[in-house]
């Protein structure tokens, strides 16, 4: 329990990383927008906001991030620094709907 | 209803072979059952409160709280399993030499009982609220009645369930001589594996560097999301594009839980071998 308070005492340092960061929106179980483009060899703070009323799981092999976003809930992923190239991601409670490419530059 | 019985199947997966290892370390611990049943009872409550607290564990440590939660508990969990392991390994040659007076001196000694309970708690809480948050979303927001969703996951339940007895008969099987360095040397990779997965979580949530992202991609030739590559994550911690972080706290764990055993067996005074040595 201590070093969990340590740990969150540390995250205000977190502010001052100036990282990419980029939203994308979930809504009718569908990623808005689906296809992103973000630079390579950067690390990428990936906003995820939820607008449906279930939760979503984000995931993606290729950037090997897997996280729940509860209903109407947001979250930050952070993911890279990418090498260029194209990282499909999905929403794993809604497969067949919930896709998109995020593509490093 | 078939898509439902796999999500199932790949979450129960993992905490079967969990179980199905820890079990079968610690067949001699008295009062075993109790503590399985309990672990899974409170394993199951926690995946239910954990899944209907989702939204509050996210927005917790700015929006990095279910890292944190996760990497948490995985610690945890590596440190009972460390523990278990030392343990046993002090014990061992008693263990090795006379079964039946291995309950007594577990039952006079510290026991590990209380690591399995935590351990099977874990496993079941990790695995079974994600699970909860799928059939959830499911069942709210699409076409799928409720007796067609609770039958694919009974499926998924039954088939994951099997592999891990399947895997806990077979540990059994292995000849007494043998059975606890076979156990002792799972064990050791699962927390090694946990460990690497904790890693994994405190990077995306940006708290310690990834190193080399990633450190290798072999999700070609074996991927994660194959069964093949599912029990490997399970049972070994593999994983298709590691970071290099990852590989450090796997190696760090398995190196000094191996030093804690090896230390703990050679400081003891050989009185227990010589005893059994005739």
């Amino acid at each position: 329990m201590k070093h969990f308070f340590t740990l969150t005492l540390l995250l205000p340092l977190l502010a001052f990383a100036a990282d990419d960061e980029i939203t994308i929106i979930i809504k009718n179980h569908r990623f808005e927008p689906s296809e992103l483009t973000v630079p390579a060899g950067k690390k990428i703070k990936l906003v995820v906001e939820n607008k449906d009323a279930t939760p979503e799981e984000f995931e993606s092999h290729a950037l090997n991030r897997e996280k729940v976003i509860a209903g109407n809930g947001k979250t930050t992923i952070y993911i890279g620094p990418l090498s260029a190239g194209s990282y499909p991601f999905y929403g794993e409670f809604n497969e067949a709907t919930a896709k998109g490419t995020i593509t490093a530059k | 209803m078939f898509g439902t019985a796999i999500i199932v199947f790949r979450e129960v997966l993992e905490a079967a072979i969990i179980i199905g290892i820890v079990a079968a370390a610690t067949r001699d611990v008295p009062g075993r059952g109790r503590w399985i049943s309990s672990g899974l009872l409170l394993g199951l409550l926690g995946s239910a409160l954990v899944a209907s607290f989702t939204g509050r564990i996210s927005e917790f440590a700015s929006g990095m709280g279910q890292e944190l939660f996760n990497a948490l508990i995985l610690g945890v969990a590596v440190l009972m399993l460390a523990w278990h392991n030392i343990w046993m390994a002090s014990h061992g040659a008693e263990l090795a030499a006379n079964a039946r007076k291995v309950g007594k001196a577990i039952h006079d000694g510290v026991s590990t009982a209380p690591v399995l309970l935590a351990v099977i708690g874990i496993a079941v809480l990790r695995e079974g609220s994600e699970t909860v948050l799928f059939l959830y979303g499911i069942a709210t927001s699409q076409q799928v009645d409720g007796s067609t969703l609770l039958l694919g996951g009974a499926i998924g339940v039954v088939a994951g369930t099997t592999v891990g007895y399947t895997l806990y008969k077979g540990l059994l099987r292995i000849p007494l001589r043998w059975f606890f360095s076979a156990t002792s040397l799972l064990v050791l990779l699962l927390a090694a594996g946990m460990a690497s997965q904790a890693a994994h979580f405190l990077i995306q949530a940006d708290l310690i560097p990834g190193l080399v992202t990633p450190l290798w991609d072999t999700s070609a030739v074996l991927s994660e999301q194959s069964i093949l590559g599912r029990v490997l994550h399970s049972l070994i911690g593999y994983d298709a594009s590691p970071a290099g972080m990852q590989l450090v706290f796997y190696v760090a764990t398995l190196v000094t839980i191996a030093a804690g055993m090896k230390l703990v067996n050679t400081n003891k005074p050989n009185k227990s071998q010589l005893k059994t040595a005739s």
